[in-house]
C-alpha cells in the first residue's frame, strides 16, 4: 500500500489561498475566478463541516469538467440550508428530488446524457450519511452494480442532523444521539452495530473508492479531481463533523476531523477496483479520548466519572483501523 | 397497417415509435412483456439513441425517470400494483416537479392477500397524486394512449399513466394497427422542456418551499391539471385527424340517445358492455353506455353533458375505498350534482373475476328498475360472507 502525500493548504502564510507566495504556488482559493458551486448566503450553522466539504467537493468536479456539471442532491441539511426557495446558494445545476433516491436519479441523468449524445457533462450526487448508509442504500447499490457514470459522495456526519440527531447506520459506537441517549446501563450507540459504506462500496468492484475529511482540504479536492477522470460509479465518503449534533465548538469542527484521522477513528485511504491501494498515514498520533473530549456526544464516557472500558473499547477500534489500513507507515 | 399483435408487444412498439431517450424498468407481472419487448428494440438497435436502465425496484424506476426527465430526455418506464405503490413517493415527486414521464399501469390487484390479476385498485390508489390518468379500453386505444400521452405530458409539463387492463389486454392477442416511426414524427414533435438541468444555464430543481408558497405551487398544479383536460380533447381530436381513429379523450358515449339507465365504467370492461347493452336493447330497454377514458383530470362538465336527459347511472367500478364504496362514484355524483340522476355503484372484477355477460344482465336488469342496493359487489359469495361474518362478530 502507498502512502498518499500530503499537500497543504497554508504553506507559511495565514492568507486564504496563501496570497503571500507567488501565484503559481497560490491555492485555487485565492482566485477571485475561482469555481464557486456553493455561493455564500446559505443557512449553515456556523462550523458546518458539511457545507465545507460541499463546497470543496464540488468546486474540484466543477474544475475537473470544465463546469460541465450536473449535482444531484439527496433530502437533508446540504438541501435545505442551501434551498430555501426562492433563493438557491448553488452556481451548478442542481437537482433534489428525494431522500432516498439521490443514487438513481444521478443515473437518469447520466443516461440522458448518454442518450442525448453528451460525452463532456459529467454527474455527481450527494447526500449525507443517512442518505446513503440507511434509506438511500438500495438505490446506491444498485447505481454501483450497473456501473453507471456517476461520482456519489457522502458528506458524513454520523446522525441524522436534519430531523435532529437521530441514531444512523453510520452513527459509531457510544455516541449520543436523540435516539441513543446517554441513558441506562450502556449509554450512547451500541457496540457492533452499523454498517462502514466505504468496504461495502469496494465489494462492487466499482473503479475508484476514497475516503477524506475536512481537516484536508488538498486531498479532498485531489481524490475529487482523480475520481473525475475516471467512468463508472465512484464513491467518495468525506467525514464532516457537525458541531450541533456532535456538541463540540464551531471553531473546532476541523481540528475535530483532524482528530478522527489521527487517532485511527477514520481512516483516510484511496482503493482501486476494489483494492486499497494508498492510505494518508498518521502524522503526530492522539488517543481516541483526545478525539472524543471535545464533543459533548461522548461527555457521558468522562463524568460523572471516566468510563475506561468504553474509552479502551474506542481505542482498540481506532488501533485495528490503523493496523488494517496501514496508518503508521513503514 | 393491421397486425395481430400481443397488447404487451403493441405498446412497447407505440412506445418506440415515439422515441424515448430513457425507458427504465422493474420487472413486475403483468407489466413485463411491454418493457422486455422495449429492452430488445433498444438492444438490437432498432430503438436507437434511447437508454434502458433495468433498475434495481420500482422506487429506482421512478427516480431515474425523474433524473432523465429533469435532464430533458423523453422518459418511459411502465408497472403495476405493488410496484406502483412501491414508488409512491417518487410518482408524487415527479408530478410535482412537472416532469412529463409517460408510464403504463398494467392494472393489477393490490394485496394482500396476494393476487396478480386485474383490477383498478393500484393506479385509483394514485387519484391525488398529480398524474393524469387515461384508461384504455382495448389494445388499440392503449396504443393510441401512449402516443398521445407523450404529447399531453409534453405539452402540459404533466407526467401521464396510461393505465390498461392486466392480462385482459396485456396479454390479449388482437388486431392492432401501430404506428411507425415516421407517422408519429408528424403528431409527435421533438421533447422540447420548459426547464432541464443544463450546466451552460445552471437552475437549482426541486427547492424547499415553505408555508408562504406552498399553498401557490400546489394551486398552480390544481389548474394546470384542470387545464389539461381541454388537451387531452384537443390532442385526441389531432389524434384523429393524424390517424384517422377516434380514440382518447375525455370519455366516450355509446347508445346513450334517449337511456333512461346509463352504465358508466373504465378499462377493458367497456367492450363486455356495450354487448349488454346491444343485448338489453335488443329486448327493448332504455339503457347506454359512457366510458371514461380519462379520470385524471375528471371531465365533470362532458359528464353532465352525457348523462342529461338519464333518470339513473350505474357506475362499474374495479376497485373501492374500504368501508365508503365507489371511488369513480365520488366524482360522479359531483357531475351530476343537481342533475335529479341517481347513482348505483356495482364493484365487479376484482383481482381478476370475470365480469360475465351474464352476471352483468342480471345486475343491470335489476338496476334499471332500481332494484338493487347504492352498492352492489358483483357475484358476491354470499353464504361464505355471511358463515364469517357470524364468526367474527361471536369472537368480538
Amino acid at each position: 500500500m502507498s502512502t498518499t502525500q500530503i499537500k497543504f493548504y497554508q504553506v507559511g502564510s495565514f492568507a486564504v489561498g496563501n496570497r503571500l507566495l507567488r501565484e503559481d504556488e497560490r491555492s485555487v482559493q485565492s482566485d477571485p475566478e475561482r469555481t464557486n458551486a456553493l455561493t455564500s448566503g446559505h443557512r449553515a450553522c456556523q462550523g458546518c463541516g458539511e457545507a465545507l466539504g460541499a463546497r470543496y467537493a464540488l468546486d474540484a468536479a466543477m474544475r475537473a469538467t470544465n463546469d460541465q456539471l450536473i449535482a444531484v442532491n439527496a433530502t437533508g441539511c446540504l438541501e435545505v440550508f442551501s434551498t430555501p426557495y426562492p433563493e438557491s446558494s448553488w452556481r451548478v445545476a442542481w437537482l433534489h428530488s428525494l431522500f432516498g433516491n439521490a443514487p438513481a436519479v444521478a443515473t437518469g441523468v447520466a443516461a440522458a446524457l448518454k442518450a442525448k449524445g453528451n460525452h463532456t457533462t459529467r454527474v455527481v450526487a450527494q447526500g449525507g450519511d443517512g442518505a446513503t448508509v440507511d434509506i438511500g442504500f438500495g438505490a446506491l447499490s444498485g447505481m454501483f452494480e450497473r456501473n453507471d457514470d456517476v461520482l456519489y459522495i457522502c458528506y458524513d456526519n454520523e446522525a441524522y442532523m436534519n430531523t435532529g440527531v437521530q441514531r444512523s447506520g453510520a452513527t459509531p459506537p457510544a455516541a449520543r444521539t436523540a435516539t441513543t441517549q446517554a441513558v441506562g446501563a450502556k449509554p450512547g450507540n451500541v457496540f457492533g452495530q452499523g454498517k462502514y459504506l466505504p468496504k461495502i462500496a469496494m465489494a462492487h468492484d466499482i473503479p475508484y473508492v476514497a475516503t477524506a475529511t475536512i481537516a484536508d482540504l488538498r486531498d479532498l479536492e485531489a481524490k475529487v479531481e482523480r475520481a473525475m477522470t475516471m467512468h463508472g460509479s465512484r464513491y467518495l465518503h468525506v467525514l464532516v463533523p457537525c458541531p450541533l449534533g456532535w456538541g463540540s465548538a464551531s471553531c473546532d469542527t476541523i481540528k475535530i476531523a483532524r482528530l478522527a484521522t489521527q487517532s485511527g477513528l477514520f481512516p483516510v485511504f484511496e482503493a482501486i477496483n476494489g483494492e486499497v491501494v494508498a492510505s494518508s498515514k498518521i502524522r503526530k498520533k492522539v488517543s481516541v479520548e483526545e478525539y472524543l473530549k471535545l464533543q459533548t456526544r461522548y461527555s457521558h464516557l468522562f463524568s460523572p466519572q471516566r468510563n475506561d472500558e468504553v474509552i479502551d473499547h474506542l481505542q482498540r477500534i481506532a488501533d485495528k483501523n490503523i493496523e488494517r489500513y496501514e496508518l503508521m507507515g513503514e | 397497417m393491421l397486425r395481430q399483435v400481443e397488447g404487451s408487444k403493441a405498446v412497447a412498439d407505440a412506445v418506440a415509435a415515439c422515441a424515448p431517450e430513457v425507458i427504465c424498468a422493474y420487472p413486475i407481472s403483468p407489466q413485463t412483456h411491454i418493457v422486455e419487448g422495449l429492452s430488445a428494440l433498444v438492444k438490437d438497435g432498432s430503438l436507437k439513441n434511447c437508454e434502458f436502465i433495468n433498475v434495481e425496484s420500482e422506487f429506482a424506476a421512478m427516480s431515474v425517470a425523474i433524473g432523465a426527465s429533469a435532464t430533458g430526455a423523453r422518459t418511459y418506464t411502465a408497472t403495476a400494483s405493488q410496484g406502483l405503490l412501491y414508488m409512491i413517493e417518487a410518482v408524487y415527486n415527479a408530478s410535482g416537479l412537472g416532469l412529463p414521464i409517460v408510464m403504463t399501469v398494467a392494472n393489477r390487484a393490490i394485496g394482500g392477500p396476494i393476487n396478480i390479476w386485474n383490477d383498478h385498485s393500484d393506479s385509483m390508489s394514485q387519484r391525488d397524486c398529480g398524474w393524469l390518468q387515461l384508461y384504455a379500453e382495448n389494445n388499440q386505444e392503449a396504443v393510441d394512449l401512449h402516443i398521445q400521452a407523450f404529447r399531453i405530458a409534453e405539452e402540459m409539463s404533466i407526467p401521464v399513466m396510461v393505465c390498461m387492463d392486466g392480462f385482459i389486454l396485456t396479454h390479449a392477442y388482437e388486431q392492432v394497427d401501430i404506428p411507425t416511426r415516421e407517422e408519429v414524427k408528424t403528431f409527435l414533435p421533438p421533447f422540447t422542456p420548459r426547464q432541464h438541468l443544463d450546466p451552460a444555464d445552471p437552475v437549482s430543481i426541486g427547492a424547499m418551499v415553505g408555508p408562504e408558497s406552498f399553498t401557490e405551487v400546489k394551486y398552480l398544479a390544481h389548474q394546470r391539471m384542470i387545464d389539461s383536460l381541454r388537451k387531452v380533447q384537443e390532442v385526441a381530436d389531432d389524434f384523429e385527424r393524424h390517424f384517422g381513429r377516434k380514440t382518447g379523450g375525455q370519455l366516450r358515449s355509446y347508445r346513450t340517445e334517449g337511456a333512461d339507465t346509463v352504465v358508466l365504467a373504465l378499462g377493458s370492461v367497456i367492450g363486455t358492455l356495450k354487448d349488454v347493452v346491444d343485448e338489453l336493447q335488443l329486448d327493448g330497454h332504455s339503457i347506454g353506455l359512457v366510458g371514461l377514458t380519462s379520470f385524471r383530470p375528471f371531465p365533470f362538465h362532458a359528464l353532465a353533458e352525457a348523462l342529461k336527459g338519464a333518470k339513473r347511472v350505474v357506475i362499474l367500478e374495479k376497485a373501492f375505498s374500504t368501508g365508503t364504496g365507489g371511488i369513480v362514484t365520488q366524482d360522479v355524483v359531483r357531475a351530476i350534482e343537481g342533475m335529479g340522476i341517481k347513482d348505483f355503484t356495482v364493484i365487479a372484477g376484482l383481482g381478476g373475476r370475470p365480469i360475465t355477460i351474464a352476471s352483468l344482465r342480471e345486475y343491470l336488469t335489476n338496476a334499471m328498475q332500481e332494484n338493487v342496493e347504492r352498492i352492489t359487489f358483483l357475484d358476491l359469495e354470499t353464504e361464505t360472507i355471511e358463515k364469517e361474518l357470524s364468526k367474527e362478530r361471536a369472537l368480538r
